[in-house]
């Protein structure tokens, strides 16, 4: 039983995008940040797996759709351990982590009731401000600042 | 988005605050200069806020130029549902410049997004009112002949007070030295500590206006201490009288000290300080008709040095 769910969790994709060490909690926010719901193809989302460096982790997998990196690196922020697999022909054929973009639009939700953007229908913008120890976002219009664990995703 | 807005102090130059400054001296000399003949200012006053307006106002009815706009947010479009994004939109056609000051943060921002007309903000909520940063760098610099190696305690409410901080952030071109005098309820934020840090500027924070901190100081910055701004009332009772100052307390100061204000105060001036010639922060506010007056012409692309 247990070796079956194993298996499918690591079946193998002929073409496609795996985005893997996703932690757990941030699945399905990764999920809805990348429109999964939507998508015609194939897809597999896996939670709770076994992970020796998350203790647990979460895996995406997306048949025949390559994603484009700056679409991918929209969930930098909830899940800044993801790494993405891009699988041609059953081979791996670029790996690279996720980087979170200097500039995030329309992912994170300001919490300051008084700030612009919860009054007005326009997209959200944050700069991101550091990078270490933490990342720290800031938004571009009232300029509260968050940490990468605090921002609301929208 | 026209570069020449002025949304926060932290997106201009040290060379555009000098500049600003220089025009700023030049109106001081030249208040009625007629440059700004045939152009229309629009003030939105989505909050309303007399002194700001006036000042703005005069600044330009000064250079000769025609204002259209509204003061009372019950009048205007945004309380009919109109969004902000329409009211600007419809204001552009109209207008060479736009002065507006909002209850919403980040409302200035968002104006220059949509619009190609040159946007100054006069004030958004708890944000930013870099106009009021320019008049308080102008007084300091007129008043201490420059701006380097000063000494700058900022007294009272340093956690919600926003023209401490944008002062703060502005002076960081001018390697000042800070006291920041607060009790701890209202003390200086962390993040503007961090940001003294990685400025390499000196601090100092403490919670006793003593004489020694006042003797030391070439400039002192008074803010007002509100009650609303505590949890506990019993707190604001105690400390209250702790952050005013009296004309006694100046004695030993040094001769250039300023004490500056940005109006209106409560009771943590004492009257008696006002008679003082140390005491400018009636001068201060009359600093923010030039301030204006720079910030404009600058905003509309118009040197008044270059004449
Ligand atoms: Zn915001």
């Amino acid at each position: 039983m247990s070796n079956e769910k194993k298996e499918l969790a690591v079946a193998a994709l002929r073409r496609g995008t795996v985005i893997d060490h996703i932690p757990s909690s941030a699945v399905f926010k990764a999920v809805k940040i990348l429109g999964l719901e939507d998508m015609p193809h194939a897809v597999t989302i896996g939670c709770n797996l076994a992970s020796k460096k998350l203790g647990s982790k979460g895996i995406i997998k997306v048949s025949e759709h390559i994603f484009d990196k700056a679409d991918l690196d929209r969930i930098a922020l909830i899940a800044p351990t993801a790494v993405v697999n891009i699988i041609e022909d059953y081979n791996v054929v670029e790996k690279r982590p996720v980087s979170v973009p200097d500039t995030i639009t329309g992912i994170v939700r300001c919490t300051n009731p008084k700030c612009i953007t919860n009054n007005e229908p326009m997209a959200t913008k944050f700069d991101v401000v550091a990078r270490e120890p933490e990342i720290r976002i800031r938004c571009r219009y009232c300029n509260h600042t968050y940490t990468g664990s605090d921002a609301k995703i929208l | 988005m026209c570069s020449k807005s002025l949304v926060s102090i932290e997106d201009i130059s040290k060379d555009e605050i000098l500049d600003l400054l220089e025009r700023a001296r030049y109106f001081e000399q030249h208040p009625n200069s007629k440059i700004l003949d045939g152009k229309v200012a629009a003030t939105l006053f989505f909050e309303p806020s007399t002194r700001t307006r006036l000042s703005f106002e005069t600044a330009v009815n000064r250079l000769g130029g025609r204002i259209i706009g509204f003061s009372d947010p019950g009048t205007s479009s945004s309380v009919k549902g109109e969004t902000l994004k329409d009211t600007i939109k419809m204001v552009s056609n109209y207008t060479d410049i736009i002065i507006m000051r909002h209850f919403l943060e980040g409302a200035a921002r968002y104006a220059t997004e949509v619009t190609d007309v040159p946007i100054i903000n006069a004030g958004d909520g708890a944000n930013q009112h870099p106009s009021q940063t320019m008049l308080d760098l102008y007084s300091i610099m007129k008043t201490q002949g420059g701006l380097e190696n000063l000494t700058i305690t900022m007294v009272g409410d340093l956690k919600y007070g926003r023209t401490v901080h944008s002062l703060l952030m502005a002076m960081k071109y001018f390697n000042p030295r800070f006291i920041f005098v607060a009790s701890k309820e209202l003390a200086m934020p962390q993040e503007y500590k961090d940001f003294c840090r990685a400025e390499g500027i000196e601090y100092i924070e403490t919670e006793d206006f003593s004489p020694e901190v006042i003797n030391q100081s070439d400039i002192i910055y008074m803010t007002r201490v509100q009650r609303e701004r505590f949890t506990d009332p019993m707190e604001y009772e105690r400390v209250k009288d702790l952050y005013t100052l009296h004309n006694a307390m100046l004695e030993g100061s040094k001769p250039n000290l300023r004490i500056l204000h940005p109006l209106p105060r409560v009771n943590e001036i004492d009257r008696d300080v006002d008679d003082n010639p140390k005491a400018y922060y009636f001068d201060q506010a009359r600093n923010g008709l030039f301030a204006r007056q720079a910030i404009i012409t600058r905003a509309l692309g118009i040197n008044p040095l270059e004449k």
